[in-house]
């Protein structure tokens, strides 16, 4: 089932990205295509991120825990412009330093 | 791919350094000079990138991906939000189809970047059909902002094969040794993950509306984490975009592609 998930929309991105290049661009001279289009990927990252940092391992509810100190640490790399991988390296340290200590 | 774009940081193609990127200040040099000025920041811009395909690798593979299907996503899908959230949603317990429907979506925004850079550009036949699998975030800001079609290709194809080469080496590295990281959590590794998605959504929360979307969606996916299956919150947030657009995009009438 992985497999297919992996494969179709993998292709479907690739097929994505083809139309940009081949359908006629008066497609966004349509405003609410434009604005949709803009604001997806802001709705989608934000769902991820708060599904990512709320969610309970076991999926059935929502738990504050150690993750949201990480996501506290993300926040502050990221205001402090750091580079991509410094924060995500530093969401994770802050976030498996507290778990070593029991929190 | 993912957003970060430039040694200056998180800044894709909508991010704070704007479509414009670092070389669009001179205009008036000679085009060869200036081919050579994209070419070298088009590098930087892929080895930053291409380098954080080792988080993808590691993640992938915590998530419940094997090696093999890790490295497929990478050759085959090749843009890195789809990516992150395809294993993020598996990895959270979703099905395939909630995931690949959340990759999908998030892959819409190519689409955008391709009708700006198809009349820049100007490819027909099978030059088309390779360019567009190195149409990303990245290949685009390296493109936009050069009037002259060379320049334009120049930072385009640099970026974009160069992120292809280092981002698909990268996840391979990252996979073979996320396989023997341990235990994923106390690694902190699910809260990289939500940094991961953090940091490509940073640079787009540059306006008011993007900014109320952005916390929309998350309340919304969170108050649906317990009432609906894994991966259906996800897609729900995505509906705060439609909703949004659907109530403003008639009034602002700017046909605006992208901030």
């Amino acid at each position: 089932m992985i497999w297919w998930a992996v494969l179709g929309a993998g292709v479907g991105c690739y097929l994505l990205k083809l139309a940009g290049l081949s359908v006629p661009a008066r497609v966004l001279a349509r405003p609410r295509v434009a604005r949709a289009a803009t604001l997806l990927p802001v709705a989608l990252l934000s769902g991820l991120v708060a599904v990512q940092v709320l969610a309970a391992p076991s999926g059935a509810g929502l738990v504050a825990d150690a993750r949201l100190a990480g996501l506290g640490a993300a926040i502050a790399l990221l205001v402090a412009r750091a580079p991509f991988l410094v924060v995500v390296l530093g969401a994770a340290a802050v976030t498996a330093g507290l778990r070593a200590l029991g929190g | 791919m993912a957003e970060v774009a430039g040694p200056a940081g998180p800044a894709g193609p909508d991010g704070p350094d704007g479509p414009d990127g670092p070389d669009a200040v001179a205009p008036r040099r000679p085009t060869p000079e200036r081919v050579r000025a994209v070419r070298r920041d088009a590098l930087a811009v892929a080895v930053a990138t291409g380098t954080y395909g080792v988080g993808f690798g590691a993640v992938s593979v915590a998530s419940g991906l094997d090696v093999w299907q890790t490295c497929a996503l990478s050759l085959v899908m090749f843009t890195g939000a789809s990516q992150f959230a395809l294993v993020g949603v598996l990895g959270a317990g979703g099905g395939p189809l909630a995931a690949g429907a959340a990759a999908l979506l998030l892959g819409v925004r190519n689409t955008l970047y391709g009708l700006r850079l198809a009349p820049l550009l100007g490819y027909r036949g099978w030059r088309r059909v390779v360019a567009a699998h190195v149409l990303i975030d990245e290949s685009t800001a390296m493109a936009i902002g050069h009037e002259e079609r060379e320049v334009a290709r120049t930072g385009f194809w640099t970026a974009g094969l160069g992120i292809f080469a280092l981002w698909n080496l990268a996840t391979a590295l990252g996979a073979l040794g996320g396989d023997r990281l341990g235990d994923p959590r106390a690694v902190g590794l699910d809260a990289a993950v939500g940094a991961a998605f953090l940091a490509l959504l940073w640079p787009r929360l540059d306006g008011a509306v993007e900014r109320l979307v952005a916390l929309g969606a998350a309340a919304v996916a969170a108050g649906a984490v317990p009432l609906v299956p894994a991966g259906v919150p996800v897609l729900a947030a995505a509906g705060v975009a439609l909703l949004v657009a659907a109530l403003s995009g008639g009034r602002d009438g700017s046909g605006e592609v992208t901030r």
